[in-house]
């Protein structure tokens, strides 16, 4: 009846170049690797070509950030860092509009997710950090705590800007420097902000950022003038990673795959807690690795919490990223797509009910409707392995004790949402939950101040307030955080 | 939500407070996250048109001042019968609404047009009143032709946890309006926390008001989005349980299309499309329209008139 007009951003605003070179040593050049097209997940163009660091490549890199390291970023005063990272910061907020589309562009993400929280919330990591720069001697970490060196890090093509921005905001902070890996399907946003370092002066080799796909991240782990690797992405490939530096004397971070238990009590706010379903599974087409994917509702409140989810889902606008009135966007690769269709095949053939709101998905390009299985068992694979996507499992359970055993009953341990009006029985239930994050009446929210990171096979290390910057700091110890119980 | 038995749940203060506190708490980061999310829907070009023609013929012309006279009314009323003077197909307001003692002026002055004579009773806007002089005060203004009732709820009454006697004020008020519809004014920002107001708007749905109301207009704050957001989800889950359908009426402070548009996003996408109607929606306002008038302009033209172009009243 009321059918909202077309309100799309202009492509154009993303300012996209037919192609982009790697950055290193403070500017941009050619990769010795074969150049690789990004496309528009949301109708499979080609956006750009962009250039590929081979070996020689990740040499030069490294040795960059090595010179930089030792003559200028390392001896520098916190307080002379810190300017760099607040001009990074701002620079990333003035030019918020033309990153968020570019970021929609080449993720698929809607529009309103990358203007509302990828970009600001990767500036906001940038001022955070840009504080503890000339503080680190009062972080905790000792009286005069020492920069690891050179960083190598790895990061998802689900978050492009904002994962790169959690990566190098706390290692430039602490003093040290940086080769970045962004994904190869989502390269465009981090050269942008490469391109940002420059506009702010910062010192060459400071920050290079060398796009590829796994062999030039292979290079990057295995290279020997690497002190430090941060991964975040499959666990499939942090064992790896954790298997090839075993031994080197390199420090590990890695952020892994998750499957989360949203736990829905009956005295829970319910409208609220539909919301916060919606949120921890459909935010981002389920490309998070803290999705709530796996939904666990007492089973006295289970129909009325499906009656009023599947409404919801009704009212979800499925479709063009760069409409500012869209909810979910498209799938990010054609990979991915076949991934979930599998999962979501799988599901079905173990005899679980599929549901989908009635939604027309475009002709071109990667979509999945927003999906919610119901009458899913533990043993199912959809209850056990990660989807990455728009996919949601629904179990019941009938006592807190049931909730706390079916949502640790997984390899995983990243994070955990907790639904109740009752304040004791939160406290009580993050206490016994194995995830590096608790959501108490809400989900999916996600803050520079707060660290983050993983239980299990979920990863180890933290990133984000003052326990992050450890993962960055020779002396402190960023060997797995919790008892891994 | 199961269908309530309304009179199993009205048979006592009891049963009634255990009805009430049973239902969902709401989250107020939440639910004020909800509302911030639903604002940034970007509504253009001919979902913008619609969206003004509608809010236009869902306004209820207030004018609720002790200085208000005969004139004031026939000038309201010719306003609500044709809002923009120099558009004919602009369509009429829903209502005027006016005090009881001037519903007889208002009956006049809209006669013959779809414009309907609402009017505040039962002591507006404080309501301390007995419930003889409330009950003594809606008979008059449906005797002199008022179409719609709004009527205050008991708020002390309520907060000190007498929901029964809210509940009985309401059922009696219905009785009193015979045929004229009853709208049930919350006064939600003396009630405050997003708990009562659900708890209220059920309790005023169960006795039978065919509408929910924010406020007065003389409470601040008056309607707010969190507070239409739970007044919204409160009749369609009313709707759900019994199959009826109620209305809700936003009052008090909401002066720009935009914040008006943007609670009509909010009816399409808590409440359902079967809301964005009249019989089901209103915006209690009286400057609202003025915006509303001059947006429309700027539809049909492409050129923002000024404050001038639109008459006062």
């Amino acid at each position: 009846m009321w059918e909202y007009a077309p309100a799309p951003e202009a492509p154009q605003t993303a300012r996209l170049r037919p192609s982009y070179g790697m950055f290193v040593d403070g500017e941009f050049r050619d990769g010795t690797g074969e150049r690789l097209k990004t496309v528009n997940p949301a109708n499979e163009e080609v956006l750009a070509e962009v250039s590929v660091a081979g070996p020689a490549d990740v040499d030069t890199a490294v040795a960059a950030a090595r010179r930089a390291h030792e003559s200028v970023w390392g001896p520098m005063p916190g307080r002379e860092r810190a300017k760099y990272l607040f001009r990074i910061a701002r620079l990333i907020a003035e030019r918020s509009r033309e990153l968020a589309v570019l970021e929609s562009l080449d993720n698929g993400k809607p529009i309103r997710e990358s203007r509302d929280v990828d970009i600001p919330l990767a500036s906001a990591h940038f001022f955070y950090h840009a504080g503890w720069a000339d503080k680190l001697e009062y972080a905790g970490f000792g009286p005069a705590p020492r920069p690891l060196g050179v960083a190598g890090q790895i990061v998802p093509w689900n978050f492009p800007l904002l994962m790169a921005a959690w990566k190098l905001a706390p290692a430039l902070a602490a003093g040290n420097t940086c080769v970045l890996k962004p994904a190869e399907t989502t390269p465009l946003t981090a050269l942008v902000l490469a391109e940002i370092c420059q506009q702010a002066e910062l010192p060459p080799g400071v920050v290079n950022v060398l796009p590829g796909e796994g062999d030039t991240g292979a290079a990057l782990v295995t290279h020997p003038g690497i002190d430090k690797i941060a991964f975040t992405g499959s666990t499939e490939v942090g064992k790896l990673i954790q298997r090839t530096v075993a031994g080197t004397g390199k420090r590990l971070t890695l952020e892994l795959g998750g499957k989360a238990a949203n736990i829905i009590f009956d005295d829970a706010p319910i409208d609220q807690a539909v919301e916060g379903i919606v949120n921890g599974i459909f935010f981002n087409q389920g490309h998070v690795c803290c999705a709530g994917s796996r939904l666990l509702v007492q089973e006295s409140v289970h129909d009325e919490v499906l009656d009023k989810l599947k409404r919801r889902l009704t009212t979800l606008r499925v479709g063009d990223p760069l409409d500012k009135n869209t909810d979910v966007g498209a799938i990010n690769s054609a990979a991915q797509l076949a991934r979930i269709t599998d999962l979501a095949k799988a599901g079905e053939a173990e005899g679980a009910h599929r549901w989908s709101p009635p939604c027309a998905l475009p002709d071109r390009g990667f979509w999945f409707p927003p999906t919610v299985f119901t009458e899913v068992s533990q043993a199912h694979r959809i209850a056990r392995e990660e989807i990455f996507g728009p996919v949601l499992s629904v179990l019941t359970f009938r006592t807190p004790d049931e909730a706390v055993a079916k949502a640790n009953n997984t390899p995983y341990g990243l994070s955990a949402g907790i639904w109740t009006e009752k304040g004791s029985r939160i406290l009580w239930m993050a206490n016994r939950l194995r995830a590096g994050v608790v959501w108490a009446n809400t989900f999916n929210r996600f803050d520079p101040t707060s660290p983050f990171g993983g239980y299990k096979e979920s990863g180890f290390g933290r990133e984000g307030g003052r326990h992050g910057l450890a993962a960055y700091l020779a002396g402190a110890d960023d060997a797995p955080r919790g008892d891994n119980r | 939500m199961s269908t309530p038995a309304t009179d199993t749940i009205t048979a006592g203060d009891a049963s009634l407070s255990r009805f009430l506190h049973g239902l969902p708490g709401v989250d107020q980061v939440g639910a004020e996250g909800r509302v911030a999310m639903l604002a940034t829907r970007s509504i253009k070009t001919s979902a913008k048109a619609w969206a003004l023609e509608t809010a236009i013929r869902m306004v209820d012309l207030t004018t609720l001042e002790g200085a208000d006279t005969p004139g004031k009314i026939r000038a309201l009323a010719a306003k609500a019968r044709q809002p923009d003077a120099d558009d004919p197909t602009c369509p009429p307001v829903a209502a005027v609404c006016v005090y009881p003692d001037l519903v007889a002026d208002a009956v006049r002055a809209v006669a013959g047009s779809d414009v309907a004579v609402a009017s505040v009773a039962t002591a507006f806007p404080s309501g301390r009143a007995s419930l003889a002089v409330k009950l003594a005060d809606v008979a008059e203004a449906v005797a002199a032709g008022a179409d719609e009732i709004d009527m205050v709820i008991d708020r002390g009454a309520f907060l000190s946890g007498r929901y029964l006697d809210v509940h009985q004020e309401i059922v009696a008020v219905k009785q009193a309006c015979g045929r004229a519809h009853l709208k049930v004014i919350l006064e939600t920002g003396e009630l405050v926390t997003l708990d009562n107001v659900r708890r209220a708007s059920w309790l005023a749905l169960l006795a039978g008001g065919d509408f929910i109301k924010t406020s007065t207009g003389k409470v601040t704050p008056a309607a707010t989005p969190p507070v239409a957001l739970v007044m919204l989800e409160a009749v369609a889950d009313f709707a759900r349980a019994t199959g009826q359908r109620r209305g809700v009426k936003l009052a008090g402070g909401i002066r720009t299309a935009k914040e008006a548009i943007r609670y009509l996003v909010m009816v399409k996408e808590v409440a359902g499309e079967e809301w964005l109607d009249p019989a089901l929606f209103r915006f209690g306002a009286s400057s609202l329209l003025n915006d509303l008038l001059l947006q429309r302009i700027k539809q049909r033209t492409g050129g923002y008139a000024g404050a001038d172009y639109v008459t006062l009243d």
